[in-house]
């Protein structure tokens, strides 16, 4: 239902005709301006979750990297057990 | 009673000192040959062209049907919005675009026509630069524009301009790239990364904006093409990648041809930002627009001298294997997705539009 | 990209598709809720790599599918005004309704048909731009159409407020949210439904978090697993759930907890406790499903376009008998058992919404089942 894509903070400044907490945030090159007013804490450098126009989420790198080590080693296990994956 | 002293009377109706385009551009009067001696007659010879002035133009044709080759002929209108973009601007779409449809048939093109619609208040400057632009692009394609048209529409009645290129090439005997030629066992080639116009024009529009460096990969394929043709003669079908892009491209192909197209999709180039904004708007990089980039349909016993040929062409130094033709699935292309699964790469089903979920 | 890339990689998604394989002993049939999932799995194959027992089955979290007939026609009605500027994200433009107008008799299905015939249709990305278009245009009523799950409505709400702060009387919002709990209560309650373990939409849980989901996996006795949208986070997901299964268990987990915080977005949380309450809201082809909407607090009442222009707020539409979209959308039926399938409906002449949406199920097996011709 919901496209979302992280991407990292570039920039943080406040939009002159509406007041609000903005980012530019870079999505693999390409820079997008996005409302930070639901995640007014984000830093420039953080990776956040956008959904139109919106950073929604900070990505918890901490997480990201307990749970793709986890799926790592499935395969790991599996080949210690004898099995083909 | 007053005399009347006429001796310093100036018409006080200016001649050529709008800066925009008028209705009386498209009058067929003065001001209309104002534009074409002031504006496209310096800016066609100044870029070694031939001044279009006749409303028609006599071909020189050298040995033509002595020699078993054919006439290729094409047409194409362009509308894009905005007319300038990073990368190239509607002018040098427009050689490019009519040049790379008789590429694609295996024709050297070697003359063009012009047509020009302009909207009232079009700026004189905005049009002087598109068409020296389109000059340059000629005389890099090695076209001659030989023959032209200008109407002038009200304001409010065209997005500033509409250019309509017809070009004519020559079809060397023995080449025929067609899609009946097209067989499973085949090879796909594409000349490089994809979806760079698209995404350019789709940065700038109203709604959409977004920073980005990638600009339009416009280009004419003709010098491409002939280097591949002289690496395989043989070589089995091209469609340049356009509206749609490769997925309407290769959709077409398969259709055609009555065969079915296997793409790895890994194997696909697409520039890093350009798939970041097709993340963002929800695109499918296959579905966008390029303006110089084909696909080659290749026997596989050639593949190698063609990408050979491609990768020394400043036009396809990133050229890719891309999939191959199959006889299952006649008409429908599949890619084989990055995790090892199997997707139907359908035509879009429009207008791109970025979506929310 | 980072956070993109590394949940692509084929290595690991075998591997997790695997383990997945080693624990499944008989069938089970999961549903992913949210359309954006059905996308990934269509766009990246991952169905056709389970193995054979696990049946996926796409359901009802795609706005452009579950919005209902009625709406899409009041936005039609509306984008057809020549003092309105209709703003819509592009989901939308494509979604069959069934206005005429009414001096000519001449039919515009869509939104892009409206646009065509020269009501001022513009697609936005967020719906900060509509405000914008509200700011720069004083002598027109911008109407934003606000669909979404609750992923969207934080966002949505702020637009809302943002008007208001500002004083931006022309601007207003045609509301069309949906939430999800309801909706798998509905499933659950169907008394043919087949589901046994739910893949939670992961960017709902962003804003939302997980508590919502406790009562309803105790009371339906089924696992569900907030999950992302990359292929390795829905493998994740789907070995999570199978795990569930096989135990026995009926848990809520958090797979996607890298964006998903069990707590949600506390601050996206307020913007829609304070904007919108809950309301009963009907589903395209479902029906109403009692609570499982969204509507303006009263106090944002005057941004309600549905109260601005009051012959749009009571119009009402019949939807097609001949579409049973909605159960598909429940799972109860598969889409090439709708008799209408790839005859009435097809992608290019949809009947219902599954079939117009990219990622709705009727599309997604329209699509594939050519490949198996």
């Amino acid at each position: 239902m919901c496209l979302g894509i992280p991407g990292q903070i570039t920039k943080i400044w406040t939009d002159a005709a509406s007041d609000l907490p903005m980012a530019r945030v870079d999505f693999g090159g390409v820079g997008k301006e996005v409302c930070l007013s639901l995640e007014p804490d984000a830093q420039v450098g953080d990776y956040v979750l956008v959904h139109v126009g919106f950073a929604i989420s900070r990505i918890d790198e901490e997480e990201a990297q307990q749970t793709l080590a986890l799926l790592a080693q499935m395969g790991e296990l599996a080949e210690e057990l004898g099995e083909t994956t | 009673m007053t005399t009347i002293n006429l001796t310093n009377f100036v018409c006080p109706l200016p001649l050529r000192r709008y800066p925009q385009i008028v209705m009386g551009h498209g009058s067929g009067g003065q001001m209309m040959n104002e534009l074409i001696e002031h504006l496209f007659a310096p800016v066609f010879a100044g870029a070694g062209q031939p001044v279009p002035l006749s409303d028609a133009a006599v071909l020189e044709l050298p040995d033509i049907l002595a020699n078993g080759s054919r006439l290729a002929f094409s047409a194409d209108s362009f509308v894009v919005s905005p007319a300038i973009f990073p990368g190239g601007d509607i002018g040098s779409l427009a050689v490019h675009g009519t040049v790379n449809d008789l590429a694609m048939m295996g024709a050297q093109p070697l003359y063009l026509s012009a047509s020009f619609i302009l909207e009232e208040g079009l700026s004189l400057e905005t049009l002087g630069q598109i068409v020296q632009s389109m000059a340059a692009a000629a005389q890099i394609a090695g076209v001659r524009i030989v023959t032209g048209d200008t109407k002038v529409v009200e304001r409010g009645h065209g997005d500033g301009l509409y250019i309509n290129t017809n070009g004519v090439g020559i079809l060397p005997p023995g080449i025929n790239p067609t899609p009946g030629r097209v067989t499973p066992g085949d090879v796909l080639l594409v000349n490089g990364p994809l979806g760079d116009h698209g995404i350019a024009i789709m940065s700038l529009r109203a709604g959409l904006q977004f920073e980005t460096q990638i600009v339009s990969d416009s280009a004419p394929l003709n010098g491409l093409a002939a280097e591949m043709l002289k690496a395989c003669p043989d070589l089995h079908a091209m469609r340049d990648l356009t509206r749609g892009g490769l997925a309407a491209a290769a959709n077409e192909l398969a259709r055609d041809a009555n065969v079915g197209l296997e793409i790895e999709e890994t194997a696909v180039p697409v520039q890093l930002a350009v798939a970041g904004a097709c993340e963002m708007l929800g695109l499918d990089p296959l579905h966008v627009a390029n303006e110089g980039k084909l696909l080659a349909i290749v026997p596989a016993g050639s593949a190698e001298v063609v990408l050979a040929a491609m990768h020394n062409h400043p036009l396809g130094q990133q050229a890719a294997l891309i999939g191959r033709v199959t006889e299952t699935h006649p008409g429908v292309v599949v890619g084989r997705t990055a995790i090892g699964g199997q997707r139907v790469i359908d035509l879009p089903a429009g207008e791109l539009l970025p979506r929310i979920c | 990209m980072k956070y993109l890339d590394e949940y692509r990689d084929a290595p690991v998604v075998r591997n997790v598709l695997a383990e997945i394989k080693r624990t499944v002993t008989r069938p089970w049939t999961l549903m992913e809720v949210c359309g954006g999932q059905t996308h990934s799995i269509i766009r990246h194959g991952l169905d056709q790599l389970l193995p054979e027992q696990i049946e996926l089955v796409h359901g009802p979290g795609c706005p452009v599918c579950v919005t209902p007939l009625e709406l899409i026609d009041k936005a039609l009605v509306l984008a057809a005004r020549p003092d309105v500027i209709f703003t819509s994200y592009g989901d939308m433009l494509r979604v069959p309704g069934t206005f005429v107008y009414a001096k000519t008799g001449t039919q515009a299905n869509d939104l892009f048909s409206v646009k065509s015939q020269g009501g001022d249709v513009r697609i936005v990305y967020s719906p900060l731009d509509a405000l914008k278009i509200a700011r720069e245009n004083p002598y027109k009523t911008v109407v934003f159409f606000a669909v979404g799950f609750e992923t969207t409505a934080p966002a949505n709400g702020m637009a809302v407020q943002q008007a208001a702060r500002e004083g931006l009387d022309n601007f207003c919002v045609l509301v069309s949210h949906v939430t999800v709990p309801p909706a798998i209560t509905a499933i659950m309650e169907a008394p043919e439904t087949r589901v046994n373990g739910f893949l939670a939409a992961g960017h709902v849980c962003t804003i939302m978090g997980v508590g919502e989901y406790r009562p309803l996996a105790e009371k339906y006795r089924i696992p569900i697993v907030v999950t992302g949208f990359e292929p390795l986070d829905l493998a994740y997901g789907i070995l999570n759930v199978v795990k569930q299964l096989e135990a026995g268990a009926y848990e809520v987990e958090n797979a996607y907890a890298r964006t998903a915080p069990n707590q949600g977005n506390l601050a996206a949380q307020k913007v829609i406790n304070e904007v919108f309450e809950a309301c009963d809201r009907a589903w395209r082809g479902i029906g109403v499903i009692p609570q499982s909407g969204y509507r303006l607090r009263e106090k944002y009442v005057k941004f309600d376009a549905e109260r601005r222009f009051p012959d749009v707020g009571a119009m009402q539409s019949i939807e097609s008998d001949i579409c049973r979209s909605g159960e598909v959308l429940q799972g109860l039926l598969k889409p090439d058992q709708c008799p209408a399938f790839g005859k009435q409906c097809t992608p290019l002449t949809p009947l219902g919404a599954t079939m117009v949406s990219s990622e709705g199920a009727c599309a997604a097996y329209y699509k594939y089942g050519r490949i198996q011709d």
